[in-house]
């Protein structure tokens, strides 16, 4: 709970969300000029434009533009979903894969992997991830009951991440080749790499899904902020607002681990950033977190391809390894902040 | 304003074995600032509750009737409908986030905003005035959790004004307030019956309750034991037998003064 004065920075609303688009703007530019191959960019979008064959093009269309997106994709999702889960918990710790989602989605994933079926088709990998978080989330609420309290939601979701992570493990321990556990550790490392158009295909439908269920949901969120005896009293009917918002958390959030595998801190630490400029209201907090998580994992996506190496690192890596010193640094000045 | 009254009918709740409601018939009419008052664990938040209609009774019904709608189940009213007529204040609600004091009241015209839209022109006049009668003016843009338990419990009272609600449910609405601020409370409560609302009020300050109420509660063991004036309601006997106290029981002109002696045994 904060207590005593907070940090609160007076900017409009709509500034805030300019400011985020030209930053997202400027960064998606850096983006297309990073990678491997050196590429005139402006030309090769000219080559796309005119339907010209080349190899700017050929890079751009089907590798930069795509990867470019899914970050976009990934990172709003994530970000709004952080938001909701915070807003939803009146908790800023917490984060999208409190209730179970993320490990399910990263379960359903590990199997197909585990089979072998990935390689036979595309799409089996992010059906399976779909599949995987919004089985957890319907094993989570059939464990704590429909009209639970949102602390049996939690602990249901802790116990749910714990056995999927057990199972992951399992999967781990009895994999049938060395290469197999290395794509299954690669894959929940989270990277955009290698991807194409059908990802984009799979995952933003379903991420617009999430975004707008999430985001309908925003009236509720803000009435939240009293406690969910308030929210009802003032006319929100609490387990069904929860239960669409949390749908929406589990369908955005299933899609982006279907395409990118899992990506840690953006929905804890984004929030976590935008709250003081938002004056703090979890409605208007998920379409900056958005924005937010956009960016920055756009941003994350150019510091890996920074890096040129025969083996990548992965994207989640660098998310960890630069959000957890972050958000350390963000506790410890704020901390008096905190009763 | 038109009449509005709430009335639970026969109302009983039982949770766990106990038996926390039993048969309590109730009405609450406009104009009227009734007490609800009994021990800790007479079950008057109980009560609150289902009269707000977040919680339903085991048996019996609560009805909710005003001029577009003559005696009908509170249940039959959508959360929207009902929140726009009916407002409950619960006890120690606390803010999560650092709003500022301006928002929070505004999450009090939740039951008339339409989707997708905006505020609206009549949103924040509700939300001007709110603050005008709360006299938060000052404070709007202060952060709520930086205000002090008497301005923080006015700013709740305030953002349920913004709901421009005829009946106001409040679940101890002074507890843990000074002296100045329980009377500015009861004072605002007070006004909002003068201009034809109502109000329930848990209240555990029985010299207060006395004062500001037309009429006395008295829930024992989830049993109503006394209804009507509070110098009928507030009898020696009655404090006796519910609270167990030995109190020293004064009617005087400009009200009734309890001032409790010792335990009873």
């Amino acid at each position: 709970m904060y207590s005593e004065v907070n940090l609160q920075i007076k900017i409009s609303f709509p500034r805030v969300v300019i400011f985020l688009v030209i930053a997202i703007v400027a960064a998606a530019a850096l983006a297309l000029n990073s990678g491997a191959a050196d590429i005139p960019v402006l030309q090769s979008f000219a080559d796309i434009w005119h339907g010209e064959q080349s190899l700017g093009a050929t890079i751009l269309g089907q590798i930069r533009i795509p990867r470019l997106l899914l970050a976009m994709i990934v990172g709003a999702t994530l970000g709004m979903a952080g938001a909701a889960m915070q807003g939803l918990l009146r908790n800023p710790l917490a984060d999208p894969g409190v209730l179970g989602v993320t490990s399910g989605a990263a379960f359903g994933a590990v199997c197909v992997l585990y089979f072998g079926a990935a390689a036979t088709a595309w799409y089996w990998l992010p059906s399976a991830a779909i599949i995987g978080a919004l089985l957890s989330l319907v094993l989570v609420y059939f464990l704590a009951g429909l009209h639970s309290s949102m602390l049996a939601l939690i602990l249901a979701g802790v116990a749910m991440s714990a056995i999927t992570g057990a199972l992951i493990a399992v999967a781990l321990n009895f994999a049938p080749s060395l290469y197999a556990m290395q794509e299954i550790v690669f894959w929940l490392m989270g990277s955009l790499a290698n991807r194409h158009w059908d990802h984009v295909v799979i995952a933003l439908p379903l991420a617009i899904i999430g975004w707008l269920l999430m985001l309908s949901r925003s009236r509720f969120l803000d009435a939240l902020s009293l406690g969910e005896e308030s929210a009802g009293s003032l006319g929100f009917n609490t387990h069904r607002e929860r239960g669409i918002l949390l749908f929406g958390i589990a369908i955005g959030v299933g899609a982006c681990v279907a395409v990118s595998g899992s990506i840690g801190f953006i929905g804890l630490i984004v929030p976590h950033l935008l709250r003081p400029f938002v004056g703090y209201r979890p409605g208007r907090l998920m379409f900056a977190s958005a924005l937010g998580g956009a960016l920055l994992l756009v941003l994350a996506d150019i510091l890996v391809r920074q890096f040129d190496s025969a083996r990548e690192l992965k994207l989640g890596v660098v998310t960890s390894l630069l959000g957890g010193p972050f958000f350390l640094l963000l506790i410890l000045k704020t901390r008096s902040r905190w009763a | 304003m038109m009449t509005t009254t709430l009335s639970a009918q026969q109302v009983s709740f039982v949770r766990d074995g106990n038996t926390i409601l039993d048969n309590a018939t109730l009405t609450l009419s406009s104009g009227e600032l009734v007490g609800l008052i009994g021990p800790n664990g007479a079950g008057k938040s109980s009560l609150l509750r289902m009269m707000a209609g977040l919680q339903r009774p085991d048996s019996g019904q609560i009805y909710l009737s005003s001029k577009s709608h003559p005696r009908t189940l509170l249940n039959d009213f959508s959360g929207r409908e009902r929140a726009q007529i009916l407002a409950y204040l619960p006890q120690q609600e606390t803010p999560a986030w650092p709003l500022h004091v301006e928002h929070l009241v505004g999450l009090g015209r939740a039951p008339w905003h339409k989707p997708m839209s905006g505020k609206s022109n009549r949103d924040k006049q509700a939300i001007e005035r709110a603050l005008e009668i709360t006299e938060l003016q000052s404070l709007r843009h202060r952060i709520v959790t930086s205000l002090s338990g008497g301005e923080l419990q006015r700013t709740l009272l305030a953002r349920v004004f913004a709901g421009e609600p005829q009946i106001i449910l409040a679940d101890e609405p002074i507890a843990a307030l000074d002296p100045y601020h329980q009377l500015h409370m009861m004072e605002l409560l007070a006004e909002h019956t003068q201009q034809g609302g109502s109000v329930l009020a848990a209240l555990h300050d029985l010299s207060l309750a006395a004062r500001f109420c037309s009429r006395l509660v008295l829930l024992h063991h989830g049993k109503i034991v006394a209804d009507g004036q509070p110098i009928d309601v507030l009898t020696t006997q009655n404090l006796e037998q519910v609270y167990g106290i030995s109190a020293y029981v004064d009617c005087r002109d400009d009200g009734v003064v309890i001032i409790p002696r010792k335990r009873v045994v």
